[in-house]
Order: structure tokens, then C-alpha cells, then sequence
């Protein structure tokens, strides 16, 4: 009897409960005004104006026509747009996937177990390239491969002759660069990722005689796949959305070298004042963007 | 076992290899900044002198500047975290039918890329009359990082348990009594890591207000100090290099206090931005 009554106090407890929360639904309200003007807004503007002929100049400033497929056949057809296309992917792989991701992995497996003051030395080291702006990393990194700069001066000591780095090596620049910018986020996710491997797991191994890259390949890298997954995937959203780093750095030269999609995006839309053409981009990166965000959801679900 | 003191050395050469490798360029601007004839080469400065900072501070312009970017970021910081700390409130304590799509919108919302809708929230800004508006720059910056604010926020919700609110309400305290007094000061590391995130990854954003600003007058600090390399860059090295200390010491102070909530942050799936 106790029970039921109980049952029915604890019903009615939370009716009322609800009932103050209820109000609490207005709370909601800016943040969801907001996000629908200034986020959600623009996202529905790109899949519409990518159909369109805007621009920013000329007779089709003022009057607006819908072209159909027009921008993506001339987007297609466009070779400039395929090197573009292919310079995000080569950006993305290495200074990403391979580059931030290596990285990252090295220096928490490195730092695992070490010396704590040290350990915060050299994490305080890579946070420092987390926390400078991108331009920067921008200006330290042209003046550090500049002609005259400090890498060409240490290289003169082993006799080489001073190299343009941002002329001859454009996408390597670039790629060190957004490793130096980068590489901390992996760090601390794959820190987190190892720590929480049970110490009784690795000393299993250890005395059932597994040597180190055997306790590496068969037991760590096992056990942080999933971390590996989410790691691969918040860089590669975040390596797609660079900008300001190449274009400060390297203006997307010489010659498209370092023109990544943004950059692309950006110059057709604001340069060449062809808003509807840099939609039609600016689609493009959005629905890898979406289709990667996707994964990323999934990857979060299954993880619970 | 001379063998493996070797191989317990190792590790530590190759972090401190990794770590000078970081370290070096920051180096340059902060002995170039103090330097009177500061080249592009990394060097201790033959005459040691403050009086890059001075000009670069007496500047009316940069100071401007600096006051532009510290009413955008602390703005864009507060309005973040005050609209997300209400947003989540009936997020966590409501039984709302669809919250789990709700949530898991919001996740996908923190993941995308902003510089992608970059042209069309150019376009949206001309059709509102917004263009070259530091209230509307404000908004959209508010806008990119909501998402990610309630993420957090509802997450460090989810962990103040809601007994002690209603023990507060049968004493006849009211809602907002029992959010400000009881939820609030439990809430302290969610406010501190979504401050750190938001603020460092505003301060140092250049395309939003470089793309939604036009006049001289209205454009923060990263975005001058990018017209300022364009034009002295290759000449006052020194100038720039007091340039970059003083605009990056903001985002490096905030750090410097609050690294202890960053880990979180990143736990928690804010590691998106970049």
C-alpha cells in the first residue's frame, strides 16, 4: 500500500515540478532566434544562392536569376577548381591525418610516465602553437623560413645555399605551419585516451613477454580506436575550415600552389565578386563538412 | 641494463627536440620585439630597447583596435556564455520530447565549419543592412559559437544534481533564486571553459570580422595587424614583433589561468575548434 501511495506522491511531485520547469522553456528562446538568423539561416542561403547568379557587381547585382546547375557545370569544368580541390586534400592529409595525428600520438605515448615538470614543459611547448593566433603563426612562420631567415641561417652552417621556402616549397611551409598550429589538440586528446588505459592491462603484457611495439599494436592502439576515429575526424573539420592561415601566410600562392577550397571560395566570391560561383563553393566544402559531421555523430552515439 | 637506460633516455631527446622545434619561432618575436634592428633571423638583441612597444602603444589607431577586439571577443564571451547557461537550463531539467535530436543537432551545429557559410552570411549581412556593423558582427560571432556553449553548458548541468534545487524550492525559494544561487556557483568550471574556448577562438579570428567589416575604424586588432604586416611587415620587424606580443598576450594570460579547465573542454567534444 505504502508503495503505490509513495508511486502516486512521487506522480504528482513531479507534475509539479514540471510545472515550475515548464517556464524555463522561454529560456531557450534567444539562443534558438539567434541561431536561426545567424546560423541556421545562412546554411539554407548557401543551398539556395548556389543556384543562382549573384554578384556583386554588374547587372546581376541588382537583379538575381536562378541558373540551375550553371555554377557547378562551370565549377566542373573549371580547372582551377580541381587543383583546388586536390590542394585541400593533399593540406588535409598531411598536415592533418598524418601531420597533427602523428604527432599528437608521439608526444602523449613519449610523455606517458615521464617526469612531470618536464611533461609540462614540453605540453606547455605544443599549447603554445594552440593558443597563438593564426596570423601569428602566420608572420613567425614566414619570417622563420624567409630567405634570410632563421632556418636558411642555420642550414648556411652545414654550407646550403639560402631556399625560398614559401617560393619552392609552398605546401610543405604551409602544412609545417598548421602542424606547429595544430598538433596540441590530438596531444591532450590521445593524453586522456592513454591515461585511461587500466596500468594492469600493460603489466599483463608485459610479463606474458610482449615486447614494446607488440604492447603498441596489439594492446594501446586497440584500446584508443575509438579516440583515433574521433581525433581523425575533428581534425579533418577543422583542417577543411582553414583560411586564414594560408592566406596569411601564402595568399594561396605562387600560382594557386597553396589555394585550398576557403581560399578558392574566397576569391571567387570576393575578389572576383561572383557571389554566386563562391556559393556554389562554399556548398561543396560545406557538404563534406556535413557528410564528416555525420560520421562524427555516429562515432559519438556508438561510443556511449 | 646499460641498454635500457639508453632506451629510457631516448624519449626524453626526442621531446626536448619536439619541444625547441615549437618553441623556436616564438622565440624570434618575442627577442625581435625587444630588438632596435630586428631582422628576420633569430638573435639576442645587440641593443635591447622597449621602444617597439612604445610605438606600436601610443598609437591611437592600435589602441582602437585593441578596444575593438576586446568589445567583440568579451562581448561575443558573455553573450556566449550568459544565452547558453539559460539555453541548457531546461535542456538538462526538462523532460522535453525531442531532446536527444535537439542535442544531437546542436553536436552537429559545433562540428561544422564556419568558414563554409562565410559567403552567404556576407550576403545575409547586405540584405539586413548589417554590413560593416560591430553589433551585427557581434551577433554572428555569438551565433558560430552558441552551439558549442550548450553543448558544454548542459553537459555541467547534467552534473548538479536537482535535489538540491528542490529543497530550495520547498523553502520557497523561486526558479530563478535557486539557478542563481544554487546552479550558478556549481557551475564555475563550465562558465571558465566555455570562456577560454570562445574568447581565445575569437580573439584570434580574422575572416569573420575581415569579411564583415569594411571601415578602418571598426576593425579589430587581427584584422589590423594583418594590414599592418602588409604594409611595414618586411621593413619594422621589431614593430611587428611588439605587435604580435601585445596582441597575442590576452589569449596567453586567459590560458595561463584557466588550462586546468581546457582538458575538459575538450573531453567533453569541444576539441572542433580549431
Amino acid at each position: 500500500m505504502v508503495s503505490v501511495e509513495n508511486a502516486e506522491l512521487n506522480k504528482q511531485l513531479t507534475f509539479a515540478k514540471n510545472k515550475i520547469l515548464r517556464k524555463t522553456l522561454l529560456f531557450l528562446l534567444p539562443s534558438l532566434v539567434i541561431l536561426l538568423i545567424f546560423f541556421i539561416g545562412p546554411i539554407i542561403m548557401t543551398f539556395f544562392f548556389a543556384f543562382t547568379n549573384m554578384s556583386l557587381t554588374g547587372t546581376t547585382a541588382q537583379s538575381i536569376d536562378f541558373v540551375g546547375f550553371q555554377n557547378f557545370v562551370s565549377m566542373f569544368s573549371d580547372p582551377n577548381f580541381k587543383t583546388s580541390f586536390i590542394t585541400t586534400m593533399v593540406f588535409l592529409i598531411f598536415s592533418g591525418i598524418i601531420g597533427q595525428q602523428v604527432l599528437g600520438f608521439l608526444l602523449a605515448v613519449l610523455m606517458k610516465n615521464k617526469n612531470k615538470t618536464f611533461r609540462k614543459f614540453v605540453g606547455g611547448t605544443v599549447m603554445a602553437g594552440w593558443v597563438t593566433p593564426e596570423i601569428i603563426v602566420a608572420f613567425t612562420f614566414v619570417s622563420f623560413l624567409h630567405d634570410g631567415g632563421t632556418l636558411n641561417q642555420f642550414l648556411s652552417w652545414f654550407g646550403v645555399e639560402p631556399i625560398s621556402w614559401l617560393f619552392t616549397f609552398p605546401m610543405v611551409s604551409v602544412v609545417v605551419a598548421n602542424i606547429w598550429k595544430g598538433s596540441a589538440l590530438s596531444m591532450l586528446m590521445f593524453q586522456s585516451a592513454l591515461d585511461n588505459i587500466p596500468f594492469s592491462v600493460e603489466e599483463a603484457a608485459k610479463i606474458d613477454g610482449a615486447n614494446r611495439w607488440q604492447r603498441m599494436w596489439r594492446i594501446t592502439i586497440p584500446m584508443i580506436k575509438n579516440t583515433i576515429f574521433t581525433n581523425l575526424v575533428i581534425i579533418t573539420l577543422g583542417t577543411l575550415g582553414v583560411f586564414t592561415l594560408i592566406y596569411t601566410m601564402t595568399g594561396g600562392g605562387p600560382a594557386n600552389a597553396t589555394a585550398t577550397l576557403p581560399i578558392f571560395m574566397y576569391e571567387q566570391a570576393f575578389v572576383n565578386y561572383q557571389l554566386g560561383y563562391g556559393t556554389a563553393i562554399s556548398l561543396v566544402i560545406l557538404i563534406i563538412g556535413i557528410i564528416i559531421s555525420l560520421i562524427y555523430i555516429r562515432l559519438l552515439k556508438t561510443d556511449d | 641494463m646499460k641498454n635500457n637506460k639508453t632506451q629510457q633516455i631516448i624519449p626524453y631527446i626526442i621531446l626536448s627536440v619536439i619541444a625547441v622545434l615549437f618553441i623556436v619561432p616564438l622565440l624570434w618575436v618575442i627577442f625581435a620585439s625587444f630588438d632596435a634592428q630586428a631582422t628576420q633571423v633569430i638573435k639576442w638583441p645587440d641593443e635591447v630597447t622597449l621602444d617597439n612597444y612604445a610605438s606600436v602603444i601610443l598609437d591611437p589607431a592600435n589602441q582602437r583596435a585593441f578596444l575593438i577586439g576586446i568589445f567583440l571577443s568579451g562581448g561575443q564571451t558573455l553573450l556566449v556564455v550568459l544565452l547558453s547557461l539559460l539555453a541548457a537550463y531546461p535542456l538538462s531539467r526538462f523532460p522535453l520530447k525531442n531532446k536527444q535530436k535537439f542535442m544531437l543537432a546542436i553536436l552537429f551545429m559545433t562540428s561544422l565549419p564556419i568558414t563554409a557559410v562565410m559567403v552567404p552570411v556576407y550576403q545575409l549581412f547586405l540584405f539586413l543592412n548589417l554590413h560593416d556593423s560591430l553589433m551585427g558582427t557581434l551577433l554572428f560571432l555569438t551565433a558560430s559559437q552558441l552551439p558549442f556553449g550548450i553543448w558544454i553548458m548542459k553537459n555541467f548541468i547534467d552534473g548538479v544534481p536537482v535535489d538540491l534545487e528542490e529543497s530550495a524550492w520547498i523553502d520557497g525559494a523561486s526558479l530563478l533564486v535557486g539557478m542563481r544561487k544554487i546552479v550558478a556557483p556549481l557551475m564555475i568550471p563550465g562558465i571558465f571553459t566555455v570562456s577560454i574556448f570562445v574568447f581565445i577562438g575569437s580573439w584570434g579570428n580574422f575572416f569573420v570580422p575581415y569579411i564583415l567589416l569594411q571601415s578602418p575604424s571598426k576593425l579589430p586588432a587581427s584584422v589590423t595587424i594583418y594590414q599592418f604586416f602588409g604594409q611595414y611587415g618586411y621593413a619594422a620587424y621589431g614593430q611587428l614583433a611588439a605587435y604580435s606580443i601585445l596582441y597575442m598576450l590576452p589569449a596567453f594570460i586567459l590560458f595561463f589561468f584557466a588550462q586546468n579547465h581546457m582538458s575538459r573542454g575538450f573531453t567533453m567534444g569541444g576539441a572542433a575548434k580549431g
